[in-house]
Protein backbone atom coordinates (compact mmCIF):
# COMPACT_ATOMS: atom_id res chain seq x y z
CA UNK A 1 0.00 0.00 0.00
CA UNK A 2 1.32 3.45 -1.22
CA UNK A 3 1.12 7.15 -0.22
CA UNK A 4 0.05 9.54 -2.91
CA UNK A 5 0.03 13.33 -2.34
CA UNK A 6 -1.54 14.67 -6.13
CA UNK A 7 -2.80 18.06 -7.43
CA UNK A 8 -6.08 18.45 -8.85
CA UNK A 9 -6.61 18.39 -11.93
CA UNK A 10 -5.65 14.90 -12.44
CA UNK A 11 -4.29 13.08 -15.22
CA UNK A 12 -5.50 9.80 -16.83
CA UNK A 13 -1.91 8.79 -15.59
CA UNK A 14 -2.03 10.07 -11.98
CA UNK A 15 -5.45 8.14 -11.43
CA UNK A 16 -4.26 4.67 -12.93
CA UNK A 17 -1.18 4.48 -10.76
CA UNK A 18 -3.23 3.75 -7.88
CA UNK A 19 -4.16 0.64 -6.02
CA UNK A 20 -7.72 -0.26 -3.38
CA UNK A 21 -6.13 0.64 0.02
CA UNK A 22 -3.46 3.24 -1.10
CA UNK A 23 -4.14 6.85 1.05
CA UNK A 24 -3.70 9.83 -1.35
CA UNK A 25 -3.94 13.63 -0.36
CA UNK A 26 -5.46 16.09 -2.38
CA UNK A 27 -4.38 19.81 -3.13
CA UNK A 28 -6.25 22.45 -5.11
CA UNK A 29 -9.47 22.47 -6.38
CA UNK A 30 -12.34 20.16 -5.99
CA UNK A 31 -16.13 20.38 -6.89
CA UNK A 32 -18.39 19.70 -3.79
CA UNK A 33 -21.98 17.93 -6.01
CA UNK A 34 -24.79 16.15 -4.93
CA UNK A 35 -28.23 15.02 -6.08
CA UNK A 36 -30.04 18.54 -6.56
CA UNK A 37 -26.97 19.96 -8.79
CA UNK A 38 -26.40 16.79 -10.78
CA UNK A 39 -30.20 16.00 -11.25
CA UNK A 40 -29.96 19.40 -12.89
CA UNK A 41 -27.29 18.73 -15.37
CA UNK A 42 -28.07 15.10 -16.00
CA UNK A 43 -31.84 15.36 -15.92
CA UNK A 44 -32.92 18.71 -16.47
CA UNK A 45 -29.95 18.81 -19.62
CA UNK A 46 -28.01 22.34 -18.08
CA UNK A 47 -24.44 22.07 -18.88
CA UNK A 48 -22.27 22.34 -15.55
CA UNK A 49 -20.89 26.10 -15.10
CA UNK A 50 -17.57 24.58 -15.57
CA UNK A 51 -15.50 22.16 -17.49
CA UNK A 52 -14.46 19.20 -15.08
CA UNK A 53 -11.70 17.71 -17.67
CA UNK A 54 -9.48 16.02 -15.23
CA UNK A 55 -11.46 17.08 -12.07
CA UNK A 56 -12.14 15.78 -8.65
CA UNK A 57 -15.95 16.10 -7.59
CA UNK A 58 -17.12 15.46 -3.86
CA UNK A 59 -20.31 14.62 -2.61
CA UNK A 60 -20.61 16.96 0.40
CA UNK A 61 -22.89 18.25 2.71
CA UNK A 62 -22.36 21.88 3.18
CA UNK A 63 -22.74 23.99 6.90
CA UNK A 64 -21.85 27.57 5.62
CA UNK A 65 -21.85 31.38 6.91
CA UNK A 66 -22.54 34.31 4.28
CA UNK A 67 -20.05 36.36 4.08
CA UNK A 68 -21.38 38.52 0.81
CA UNK A 69 -22.87 38.13 -2.46
CA UNK A 70 -21.61 34.87 -3.59
CA UNK A 71 -19.21 34.43 -0.95
CA UNK A 72 -19.59 32.21 1.67
CA UNK A 73 -17.07 30.57 4.27
CA UNK A 74 -17.04 27.15 5.72
CA UNK A 75 -18.63 26.17 9.47
CA UNK A 76 -18.74 22.63 8.98
CA UNK A 77 -18.54 20.63 5.82
CA UNK A 78 -19.24 16.97 5.59
CA UNK A 79 -19.43 14.03 3.14
CA UNK A 80 -22.43 12.39 1.91
CA UNK A 81 -23.00 8.64 0.99
CA UNK A 82 -22.19 8.54 -2.59
CA UNK A 83 -24.49 5.46 -3.80
CA UNK A 84 -27.36 8.59 -4.10
CA UNK A 85 -25.57 9.61 -6.68
CA UNK A 86 -24.41 6.18 -8.32
CA UNK A 87 -26.36 6.67 -11.65
CA UNK A 88 -24.51 9.72 -12.54
CA UNK A 89 -21.29 7.85 -12.55
CA UNK A 90 -21.44 6.89 -16.37
CA UNK A 91 -22.07 10.41 -18.11
CA UNK A 92 -19.20 12.20 -15.33
CA UNK A 93 -16.74 9.98 -16.57
CA UNK A 94 -17.66 9.83 -20.52
CA UNK A 95 -19.09 12.68 -21.26
CA UNK A 96 -17.33 15.15 -18.63
CA UNK A 97 -13.39 14.00 -18.17
CA UNK A 98 -13.82 13.31 -14.53
CA UNK A 99 -11.40 11.97 -12.85
CA UNK A 100 -12.19 11.10 -8.92
CA UNK A 101 -15.14 10.98 -7.46
CA UNK A 102 -15.24 11.64 -3.56
CA UNK A 103 -17.80 10.61 -1.04
CA UNK A 104 -18.48 8.11 1.39
CA UNK A 105 -19.58 4.42 1.58
CA UNK A 106 -18.46 3.52 -1.89
CA UNK A 107 -20.00 3.24 -5.54
CA UNK A 108 -21.42 0.06 -7.30
CA UNK A 109 -19.70 -2.56 -9.29
CA UNK A 110 -21.31 -0.85 -12.05
CA UNK A 111 -19.19 2.50 -11.34
CA UNK A 112 -15.92 -0.12 -10.66
CA UNK A 113 -16.34 -0.93 -14.02
CA UNK A 114 -16.99 2.43 -15.24
CA UNK A 115 -14.01 3.67 -13.90
CA UNK A 116 -11.72 0.99 -15.33
CA UNK A 117 -12.89 2.16 -18.65
CA UNK A 118 -12.07 5.35 -18.96
CA UNK A 119 -9.38 5.70 -15.93
CA UNK A 120 -10.97 7.39 -12.77
CA UNK A 121 -11.16 6.78 -9.17
CA UNK A 122 -13.17 6.51 -6.39
CA UNK A 123 -11.62 7.98 -3.36
CA UNK A 124 -13.20 7.15 0.74
CA UNK A 125 -13.61 10.00 2.87
CA UNK A 126 -14.11 9.58 6.55
CA UNK A 127 -17.64 9.96 7.36
CA UNK A 128 -18.41 11.61 10.46
CA UNK A 129 -15.41 13.60 10.76
CA UNK A 130 -16.29 16.78 9.23
CA UNK A 131 -13.92 18.62 11.37
CA UNK A 132 -10.96 17.69 10.35
CA UNK A 133 -12.18 17.86 6.32
CA UNK A 134 -13.12 21.37 7.40
CA UNK A 135 -10.09 22.74 8.72
CA UNK A 136 -8.33 21.19 5.36
CA UNK A 137 -10.32 24.01 3.36
CA UNK A 138 -8.08 26.81 2.60
CA UNK A 139 -10.98 28.51 0.60
CA UNK A 140 -14.38 28.17 -0.88
CA UNK A 141 -13.37 30.15 -4.19
CA UNK A 142 -16.83 30.12 -6.14
CA UNK A 143 -20.26 29.08 -5.80
CA UNK A 144 -22.35 28.12 -8.95
CA UNK A 145 -26.03 27.78 -8.60
CA UNK A 146 -26.93 29.76 -5.35
CA UNK A 147 -30.77 29.22 -6.06
CA UNK A 148 -30.16 25.48 -5.00
CA UNK A 149 -28.91 26.60 -2.00
CA UNK A 150 -27.89 24.26 0.08
CA UNK A 151 -27.32 22.07 -3.37
CA UNK A 152 -25.45 24.37 -5.53
CA UNK A 153 -21.91 23.73 -6.72
CA UNK A 154 -18.87 24.53 -4.67
CA UNK A 155 -15.53 25.32 -5.69
CA UNK A 156 -13.53 24.78 -2.81
CA UNK A 157 -9.61 24.64 -2.69
CA UNK A 158 -8.43 21.94 -0.47
CA UNK A 159 -4.67 22.43 0.96
CA UNK A 160 -3.62 18.88 2.29
CA UNK A 161 -6.96 16.66 1.70
CA UNK A 162 -7.24 13.59 3.43
CA UNK A 163 -5.21 11.47 3.31
CA UNK A 164 -8.28 9.69 1.85
CA UNK A 165 -8.72 5.98 1.22
CA UNK A 166 -8.91 4.24 -2.64
CA UNK A 167 -11.91 2.76 -2.20
CA UNK A 168 -12.19 1.57 -6.44
CA UNK A 169 -9.25 2.30 -8.62
CA UNK A 170 -9.41 2.28 -11.95
CA UNK A 171 -8.69 -1.56 -12.75
CA UNK A 172 -11.31 -3.08 -11.68
CA UNK A 173 -11.23 -3.39 -7.43
CA UNK A 174 -13.66 -2.10 -4.99
CA UNK A 175 -12.84 -2.33 -1.87
CA UNK A 176 -16.18 -1.60 0.59
CA UNK A 177 -17.83 -3.94 -2.18
CA UNK A 178 -15.50 -7.00 -0.91
CA UNK A 179 -15.66 -6.29 2.57
CA UNK A 180 -19.29 -6.25 2.05
CA UNK A 181 -19.19 -9.68 0.48
CA UNK A 182 -16.82 -11.41 2.72
CA UNK A 183 -19.21 -9.74 5.69
CA UNK A 184 -22.02 -11.76 4.18
CA UNK A 185 -20.38 -14.71 3.66
CA UNK A 186 -19.34 -14.53 7.48
CA UNK A 187 -22.80 -14.06 8.71
CA UNK A 188 -24.17 -17.54 7.35
CA UNK A 189 -21.19 -19.02 9.21
CA UNK A 190 -21.43 -16.50 12.40
CA UNK A 191 -25.46 -17.54 12.80
CA UNK A 192 -24.67 -21.29 12.30
CA UNK A 193 -22.28 -21.28 15.03
CA UNK A 194 -24.70 -19.25 16.95
CA UNK A 195 -27.48 -22.30 16.19
CA UNK A 196 -29.45 -20.14 13.72
CA UNK A 197 -29.68 -22.14 10.64
CA UNK B 1 -41.66 21.78 44.80
CA UNK B 2 -43.24 24.36 42.90
CA UNK B 3 -40.67 26.02 39.99
CA UNK B 4 -40.43 29.53 39.80
CA UNK B 5 -41.10 31.71 36.74
CA UNK B 6 -38.03 31.83 35.00
CA UNK B 7 -37.82 28.57 35.22
CA UNK B 8 -38.92 28.02 31.40
CA UNK B 9 -36.52 30.87 30.38
CA UNK B 10 -33.59 28.62 31.87
CA UNK B 11 -34.91 25.31 30.41
CA UNK B 12 -34.74 27.25 27.02
CA UNK B 13 -31.36 28.02 27.52
CA UNK B 14 -30.20 24.92 28.58
CA UNK B 15 -31.83 23.16 25.38
CA UNK B 16 -30.32 25.80 23.40
CA UNK B 17 -27.06 25.05 24.52
CA UNK B 18 -27.43 21.01 24.89
CA UNK B 19 -27.81 21.27 20.84
CA UNK B 20 -24.83 23.21 20.22
CA UNK B 21 -22.56 21.38 22.69
CA UNK B 22 -23.53 18.03 21.44
CA UNK B 23 -22.02 18.69 18.37
CA UNK B 24 -19.01 19.42 19.54
CA UNK B 25 -18.11 17.23 22.57
CA UNK B 26 -18.11 13.68 21.95
CA UNK B 27 -19.03 11.77 25.06
CA UNK B 28 -16.14 10.86 27.33
CA UNK B 29 -17.23 6.72 27.06
CA UNK B 30 -17.71 6.99 23.79
CA UNK B 31 -14.37 8.47 23.16
CA UNK B 32 -12.67 6.36 24.88
CA UNK B 33 -14.50 3.14 22.72
CA UNK B 34 -13.10 4.81 19.91
CA UNK B 35 -9.85 4.69 21.02
CA UNK B 36 -10.08 1.32 22.03
CA UNK B 37 -11.43 -0.13 18.91
CA UNK B 38 -8.69 2.31 17.00
CA UNK B 39 -5.52 0.36 19.38
CA UNK B 40 -7.30 -3.16 17.95
CA UNK B 41 -6.50 -2.43 14.50
CA UNK B 42 -3.36 -3.74 12.66
CA UNK B 43 -4.73 -3.22 8.86
CA UNK B 44 -3.21 0.43 7.46
CA UNK B 45 -6.45 1.25 6.54
CA UNK B 46 -8.71 1.17 9.56
CA UNK B 47 -6.09 2.64 11.57
CA UNK B 48 -6.09 5.69 9.43
CA UNK B 49 -10.17 5.98 9.12
CA UNK B 50 -10.23 5.72 13.48
CA UNK B 51 -7.15 8.40 13.58
CA UNK B 52 -9.84 10.67 11.64
CA UNK B 53 -12.13 9.86 13.94
CA UNK B 54 -10.02 10.59 16.82
CA UNK B 55 -8.68 13.96 15.24
CA UNK B 56 -12.23 14.91 14.68
CA UNK B 57 -13.54 14.74 18.11
CA UNK B 58 -10.15 16.60 19.42
CA UNK B 59 -11.51 19.60 17.16
CA UNK B 60 -14.43 19.62 18.20
CA UNK B 61 -12.90 19.67 21.94
CA UNK B 62 -10.09 21.88 21.57
CA UNK B 63 -11.61 24.18 18.64
CA UNK B 64 -14.99 24.60 18.99
CA UNK B 65 -15.86 22.64 15.64
CA UNK B 66 -18.95 21.08 15.12
CA UNK B 67 -17.81 17.05 14.81
CA UNK B 68 -19.97 15.57 12.20
CA UNK B 69 -21.57 17.62 9.75
CA UNK B 70 -25.14 16.56 10.36
CA UNK B 71 -27.38 18.76 12.89
CA UNK B 72 -29.23 15.45 12.77
CA UNK B 73 -33.01 15.06 14.37
CA UNK B 74 -33.33 17.00 17.78
CA UNK B 75 -34.29 14.61 20.05
CA UNK B 76 -35.07 14.59 23.78
CA UNK B 77 -35.63 12.29 26.65
CA UNK B 78 -36.95 14.10 29.84
CA UNK B 79 -37.87 12.36 33.26
CA UNK B 80 -39.66 14.65 35.29
CA UNK B 81 -39.02 14.56 38.96
CA UNK B 82 -42.31 13.20 41.05
CA UNK B 83 -41.70 16.00 43.58
CA UNK B 84 -41.36 18.76 41.14
CA UNK B 85 -44.88 21.12 40.40
CA UNK B 86 -44.25 22.09 36.71
CA UNK B 87 -46.52 23.52 33.67
CA UNK B 88 -45.88 20.63 31.25
CA UNK B 89 -47.13 22.96 28.18
CA UNK B 90 -45.14 25.51 28.58
CA UNK B 91 -41.97 22.61 29.57
CA UNK B 92 -42.33 21.60 26.02
CA UNK B 93 -42.83 25.11 24.11
CA UNK B 94 -39.27 25.88 26.28
CA UNK B 95 -38.16 22.59 24.85
CA UNK B 96 -38.82 23.77 21.18
CA UNK B 97 -37.68 27.48 21.61
CA UNK B 98 -34.34 26.42 22.93
CA UNK B 99 -34.08 23.95 19.61
CA UNK B 100 -34.83 27.20 17.59
CA UNK B 101 -32.17 29.35 19.09
CA UNK B 102 -29.56 26.85 19.14
CA UNK B 103 -30.56 26.92 15.41
CA UNK B 104 -30.63 30.14 14.65
CA UNK B 105 -28.03 31.88 17.01
CA UNK B 106 -24.70 29.35 16.54
CA UNK B 107 -26.38 29.38 13.44
CA UNK B 108 -26.74 25.66 13.01
CA UNK B 109 -28.10 23.81 9.52
CA UNK B 110 -31.38 23.25 9.80
CA UNK B 111 -31.80 19.36 8.80
CA UNK B 112 -35.78 18.90 8.96
CA UNK B 113 -38.16 19.42 6.25
CA UNK B 114 -41.66 19.07 5.86
CA UNK B 115 -42.58 15.20 4.59
CA UNK B 116 -44.17 15.86 0.94
CA UNK B 117 -43.29 19.69 0.03
CA UNK B 118 -39.76 19.32 2.03
CA UNK B 119 -40.15 22.64 3.34
CA UNK B 120 -37.22 23.88 5.40
CA UNK B 121 -38.21 26.48 8.59
CA UNK B 122 -34.45 27.16 8.95
CA UNK B 123 -35.27 26.46 12.76
CA UNK B 124 -34.68 22.92 12.97
CA UNK B 125 -38.14 22.32 14.13
CA UNK B 126 -41.86 21.63 12.75
CA UNK B 127 -44.67 19.73 13.09
CA UNK B 128 -43.85 17.16 15.82
CA UNK B 129 -39.87 18.05 16.14
CA UNK B 130 -38.20 18.07 17.81
CA UNK B 131 -39.21 14.88 19.48
CA UNK B 132 -39.76 14.96 23.30
CA UNK B 133 -40.15 11.94 25.64
CA UNK B 134 -41.62 12.15 28.68
CA UNK B 135 -40.56 9.96 31.69
CA UNK B 136 -41.35 10.19 35.11
CA UNK B 137 -39.43 9.23 38.38
CA UNK B 138 -40.64 8.77 41.91
CA UNK B 139 -39.17 10.66 44.89
CA UNK B 140 -36.89 12.66 42.91
CA UNK B 141 -36.50 16.60 42.93
CA UNK B 142 -34.68 16.74 39.48
CA UNK B 143 -35.73 17.27 35.71
CA UNK B 144 -33.24 15.73 33.81
CA UNK B 145 -32.68 15.84 29.95
CA UNK B 146 -30.97 13.85 27.40
CA UNK B 147 -30.55 15.28 24.07
CA UNK B 148 -29.55 13.35 20.75
CA UNK B 149 -29.05 15.22 17.47
CA UNK B 150 -29.94 11.76 15.57
CA UNK B 151 -27.93 11.77 12.46
CA UNK B 152 -29.62 10.46 9.21
CA UNK B 153 -27.34 8.53 7.83
CA UNK B 154 -27.75 6.17 10.87
CA UNK B 155 -31.09 6.74 11.52
CA UNK B 156 -31.92 5.92 7.87
CA UNK B 157 -31.03 1.99 8.85
CA UNK B 158 -33.44 1.67 11.22
CA UNK B 159 -35.60 -1.48 10.88
CA UNK B 160 -39.11 -3.27 12.65
CA UNK B 161 -39.79 -6.85 12.22
CA UNK B 162 -42.81 -8.18 13.53
CA UNK B 163 -41.49 -11.75 14.30
CA UNK B 164 -44.28 -14.62 15.71
CA UNK B 165 -43.68 -16.19 19.01
CA UNK B 166 -42.35 -19.63 17.06
CA UNK B 167 -39.67 -17.42 15.31
CA UNK B 168 -37.95 -16.97 19.25
CA UNK B 169 -35.08 -15.62 20.28
CA UNK B 170 -33.31 -17.35 17.38
CA UNK B 171 -35.40 -14.93 15.00
CA UNK B 172 -34.18 -11.75 17.08
CA UNK B 173 -30.50 -12.92 16.40
CA UNK B 174 -30.90 -13.44 13.00
CA UNK B 175 -32.90 -10.18 12.37
CA UNK B 176 -29.98 -8.65 13.75
CA UNK B 177 -27.63 -9.83 11.96
CA UNK B 178 -28.58 -9.23 8.55
CA UNK B 179 -29.87 -5.79 9.56
CA UNK B 180 -26.63 -4.62 11.18
CA UNK B 181 -24.51 -6.34 7.71
CA UNK B 182 -26.81 -4.97 5.21
CA UNK B 183 -26.41 -1.19 6.46
CA UNK B 184 -22.59 -1.97 5.65
CA UNK B 185 -21.09 1.26 5.52
CA UNK B 186 -23.42 3.27 5.37
CA UNK B 187 -24.14 4.23 9.33
CA UNK B 188 -20.74 5.12 9.71
CA UNK B 189 -19.12 2.47 11.70
CA UNK B 190 -18.79 1.09 14.10
CA UNK B 191 -21.92 1.60 15.84
CA UNK B 192 -24.37 1.51 18.89
CA UNK B 193 -26.96 -1.02 17.67
CA UNK B 194 -29.61 -0.29 20.08
CA UNK B 195 -32.26 -3.40 19.83
CA UNK B 196 -35.94 -3.32 21.23
CA UNK B 197 -37.72 -6.51 21.83
CA UNK B 198 -41.66 -6.75 22.57
CA UNK B 199 -43.96 -3.77 23.12
CA UNK B 200 -46.38 -3.02 20.44
CA UNK B 201 -44.37 -1.83 16.69
CA UNK B 202 -44.14 2.12 18.19
CA UNK B 203 -42.60 1.04 21.58
CA UNK B 204 -40.51 -1.75 20.23
CA UNK B 205 -38.86 1.04 17.98
CA UNK B 206 -38.48 3.47 20.77
CA UNK B 207 -36.62 1.31 22.77
CA UNK B 208 -34.54 0.21 20.46
CA UNK B 209 -33.71 3.80 19.91
CA UNK B 210 -33.46 4.40 23.74
CA UNK B 211 -30.64 1.37 23.85
CA UNK B 212 -28.48 3.60 22.22
CA UNK B 213 -28.42 6.58 24.37
CA UNK B 214 -27.15 4.39 27.63
CA UNK B 215 -23.92 4.87 28.30
CA UNK B 216 -21.57 2.85 26.69
CA UNK B 217 -21.24 -1.11 27.17
CA UNK B 218 -23.48 -1.09 30.50
CA UNK B 219 -25.16 -3.98 30.19
CA UNK B 220 -28.87 -4.82 30.50
CA UNK B 221 -29.56 -5.31 34.18
CA UNK B 222 -31.71 -8.86 33.39
CA UNK B 223 -28.84 -11.54 33.32
CA UNK B 224 -30.38 -13.69 29.80
CA UNK B 225 -31.07 -9.61 28.27
CA UNK B 226 -26.98 -9.18 28.87
CA UNK B 227 -26.12 -12.02 27.64
CA UNK B 228 -28.00 -11.66 24.48
CA UNK B 229 -26.14 -7.83 24.03
CA UNK B 230 -22.78 -10.00 24.52
CA UNK B 231 -23.43 -12.53 22.07
CA UNK B 232 -24.61 -10.32 19.44
CA UNK B 233 -22.02 -7.80 20.04
CA UNK B 234 -18.95 -10.75 19.47
CA UNK B 235 -21.19 -11.53 16.43
CA UNK B 236 -21.41 -8.52 14.85
CA UNK B 237 -17.47 -7.38 15.61
CA UNK B 238 -16.72 -11.34 14.01
CA UNK B 239 -18.46 -9.56 10.57
CA UNK B 240 -15.28 -7.74 9.52
CA UNK B 241 -17.21 -4.62 8.25
CA UNK B 242 -15.09 -2.31 9.88
CA UNK B 243 -14.92 1.52 10.23
CA UNK B 244 -16.45 3.19 6.81
CA UNK B 245 -16.94 -0.34 6.11
CA UNK B 246 -13.68 -0.66 4.65
CA UNK B 247 -12.64 -3.82 6.73
CA UNK B 248 -11.60 -3.67 10.65
CA UNK B 249 -11.98 -5.26 13.60
CA UNK B 250 -14.63 -3.38 15.19
CA UNK B 251 -17.68 -2.84 13.50
CA UNK B 252 -20.17 -2.46 16.75
CA UNK B 253 -18.88 -0.33 19.52
CA UNK B 254 -21.51 -1.57 21.58
CA UNK B 255 -24.64 -3.45 21.55
CA UNK B 256 -28.07 -2.51 23.61
CA UNK B 257 -30.93 -4.32 24.32
CA UNK B 258 -34.46 -2.49 26.08
CA UNK B 259 -37.32 -4.81 26.67
CA UNK B 260 -41.39 -4.28 27.20
CA UNK B 261 -43.72 -7.28 27.92
CA UNK B 262 -46.09 -7.98 24.68
CA UNK B 263 -48.79 -9.28 23.19
CA UNK B 264 -49.03 -13.34 23.44
CA UNK B 265 -49.50 -13.51 19.29
CA UNK B 266 -46.14 -11.02 19.03
CA UNK B 267 -42.42 -11.07 19.16
CA UNK B 268 -41.47 -7.61 17.49
CA UNK B 269 -37.69 -6.87 17.21
CA UNK B 270 -36.55 -3.34 15.76
CA UNK B 271 -33.26 -2.35 14.88
CA UNK B 272 -32.04 1.66 15.72
CA UNK B 273 -28.04 2.23 15.14
CA UNK B 274 -26.05 5.35 16.34
CA UNK B 275 -23.14 6.24 14.52
CA UNK B 276 -19.35 6.09 15.79
CA UNK B 277 -19.90 9.82 16.90
CA UNK B 278 -22.72 8.62 19.14
CA UNK B 279 -23.63 12.56 20.54
CA UNK B 280 -25.79 13.07 23.36
CA UNK B 281 -25.76 15.87 26.09
CA UNK B 282 -27.16 15.52 29.58
CA UNK B 283 -28.69 18.15 31.85
CA UNK B 284 -29.92 17.92 35.21
CA UNK B 285 -31.77 20.66 36.50
CA UNK B 286 -33.15 21.49 40.01
CA UNK B 287 -35.91 23.85 40.70
CA UNK B 288 -34.04 26.79 42.39
CA UNK B 289 -31.96 26.67 39.20
CA UNK B 290 -28.79 24.61 39.55
CA UNK B 291 -27.99 23.05 36.29
CA UNK B 292 -25.08 20.14 36.33
CA UNK B 293 -24.38 19.44 32.68
CA UNK B 294 -23.30 16.05 32.05
CA UNK B 295 -23.71 12.69 28.98
S1 LIG C 1 -23.85 8.59 9.48
FE1 LIG C 1 -23.59 9.72 11.38
S2 LIG C 1 -21.40 10.14 11.58
FE2 LIG C 1 -21.80 9.52 9.46
S3 LIG C 1 -22.05 11.46 8.37
FE3 LIG C 1 -24.11 10.77 8.96
S4 LIG C 1 -24.53 11.68 10.97
FE4 LIG C 1 -22.32 11.89 10.57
Amino acid sequence: MADYRLKTPLSEADVRQLKVGDSVTLDGVIFGVRDGNLIRVFDKNVPPPVDWHGAALLHTAPNVRKLGPGRYEPVSIGTTTSMRMDRFTEALLRDHGVRAILGKGGLSDKSAQLMAQYGAVYLSVTGGAAALETLQIEEIEKVYWEDLMPECIWQIRFNGFGPLTVGIDAHGNNLQRDVQMEAEKRTADILKKMGVA
Amino acid sequence: MEVPENFYSLIETVCRDLYIQSLKEIPPDVVEAVKRAASRETKEVAKRIFSHYLQSIELGRTKDMIVCQDTGIPIYWVEIGGNMRLDGSRLSKAIVSGTERATREHPLRSSIVSPLKRENRQTSTGERIPIIHYDFVADSDVLDILFMPKGSGSENMSSLKMLVPADGVNGIKRFVMEQVVGAGAKPCPPTIVGIGIGGSSDLCMTLAKKATTRPLGSPNPDPEIAALEKELFEAINQTGIGPQGLGGETTALAVHIESAWTHITCNPVAVNMQCWRAERRRAKVWADGRVELGF
